[in-house]
């Protein structure tokens, strides 16, 4: 399949640095990013907005059957993430198994390989999360 | 003057015991370890690479330096292991600490010296007045050959370090001195897996006589002696050979062993000398003075009298590097081979 360079340069934003959205009316914060508050409508002042990228774990599960691409990887986690300033987002939580993982956990955002199987193609870079050591 | 505003060390979590390397090439662990003075070395994981290593590196040195990242007026990564032949790393590094778009940017190869390259290009940039900040990153996730020597040492890690005025500096680049060749003591060809190396040949007419003579020239420039300096960081390619060179400059042991970090990370390439460096910032006091000599295959060696500030205290901001060092995992070889993507086919 061939890919789509404009979609991955499109989202090399909020894929590299968790840039989502901000409506200055409700403070309501959106990842990935939108046009318009879905509260606010048409009253909405949407922003763009760099999360942190501290967050906690709301939940996950352990891959074992794993999309193409991404089979030399498993096992691997994947979590849907609670980010500090409120909205959700999935991620892979790197460096563990789902042993080592619980609802709730702190997280922060680390910069790695999404998919780079294509030896001609391009490297895909993202967002992935990593626990927090206490 | 100019110096090091903030700097920051990455190193990846896996690692692998030398032993479990020689019992699969039927070698003696015991004589390896000890011929090599490396005890196991950090590989990255199969989702890492130099450009991902480098921004983990490039964030902590923001964080020490408390600039904003659009406030680096030039970029340039390092590495022998760039993920792209054409695609410069740099792009990738500052896109995704929010560098761009208004700055320089380039890839700098020079074997295991690129890292420091990029410091001295930093340092003219920001004495030149060009830039108000620069930052230079070493980083790779090395290759060696299987059942080659080179696979016991080849280690993955990054530094990077923002270059800006003495005056804001939490340790100043008193000066800096370069010995460059044509020596051809190791080498890829385009398109080659694995590098080769001349065995011997990258001791005494490559190694020895680089740093050596690097580290020489330098003292002689500024009229210092070993005696100045606290502590002293040589590019590490194992453990034997920065202990080797310290003997030959006159260095006391307890001087070099804070910068020396390969006996647990292995190799890291370009982010060998400046993973040393930051080990030792780590732990200097302000005053402080120390003496950093890269090499380079090919060859060649960049040596730095740096001197610690009390602007030191910043280093709080970030992650030390024992914390890296600290937090590992160990694998199995076939693990590892999956990591570092060395079976046929993958």
């Amino acid at each position: 399949m061939k890919e789509s360079i404009p979609l991955t340069w499109r989202k090399i934003p909020d894929r590299y640095r968790l840039i989502g959205s901000l409506c200055k009316n409700c403070n309501g914060y959106y990842f990935p990013a939108r046009h318009v508050c879905p509260k606010c409508r048409r009253k909405g002042r949407i922003e763009s907005y760099q999360f942190s990228g501290r967050g906690r774990v709301f939940s996950f599960t352990e891959i074992h059957a794993a999309p193409a691409g991404f089979e030399d990887q498993i096992p691997y986690v994947m979590a849907i993430v609670e980010l500090a300033e409120g909205a959700r987002c999935t991620g892979e939580i790197v460096d563990v198994l789902g042993k080592d993982v619980q609802i709730g956990d702190e997280v922060e955002m680390v910069f790695r390989k999404i998919q780079s199987n294509d030896p001609e193609g391009l490297i895909h870079y993202g967002f992935k999360f990593k626990k927090v050591k206490r | 003057m100019v110096g090091i505003v903030g700097y920051g060390a990455y190193v990846p979590k896996y690692r692998i015991k030398s032993e479990v390397i020689a019992k699969v090439w039927g070698e003696d662990p015991d004589r390896i370890k000890k011929g090599l003075g490396i005890n196991e070395k950090a590989i990255a994981s199969s989702d890492e690479d130099a450009a991902t290593l480098a921004v983990e590196a490039a964030k902590i040195a923001l964080q020490r330096a408390g600039i904003a990242p659009k406030k680096l007026g030039a970029l340039y990564v390092g590495s022998e292991s760039h993920p792209y032949a054409v695609k410069p790393t740099a792009t990738i590094v500052a896109e995704a600490i929010g560098a761009t778009p208004d700055l320089t940017a380039a890839d700098l190869e020079f074997a295991c010296k690129a890292g420091t390259a990029g410091i001295q290009i930093c340092m003219g940039m920001v004495g030149a007045g060009m830039i108000e900040y620069g930052m230079a990153i070493g980083t790779d996730t090395s290759q060696g050959r299987p059942g080659d020597a080179l696979e016991y040492s080849t280690g993955c890690g990054a530094a990077a370090y923002i270059i800006g005025k003495d005056a804001e500096s939490l340790a100043i680049i008193e000066d800096t001195h370069s010995f460059t060749t044509d020596t051809p003591d190791f080498w890829r060809r385009n398109k080659a897996d694995y590098p080769s190396h001349g065995g011997r040949f990258t001791g005494p007419p490559a190694y020895f006589k680089h740093v050596k003579a690097a580290a020489l020239g330098l003292m002689r420039k500024m009229n210092t002696k070993v005696e100045d300096y606290d502590y002293f960081v040589f590019h590490q390619p194992n453990g034997k050979f920065p202990r080797a060179v310290a003997k030959m400059l006159g260095v006391p042991p307890e001087k070099i062993a804070d910068g020396l970090l390969t006996p647990n990370i292995g190799n890291t390439y370009s982010g060998a000398s400046p993973i040393g460096l930051a080990n030792v910032l780590d732990v200097a006091k302000a005053g402080d003075r120390i003496f950093v000599t890269s090499f380079g295959s090919g060859a060649g060696s960049d040596a730095f009298s740096i001197k610690v500030t009390d602007k030191i205290k910043n280093r709080e901001k970030g992650k030390p590097v024992s914390e890296f060092i600290a937090h590992k995992e160990y694998v199995d070889y076939a693990t590892y081979a999956k990591y570092r993507r060395k079976f046929k086919g993958m």
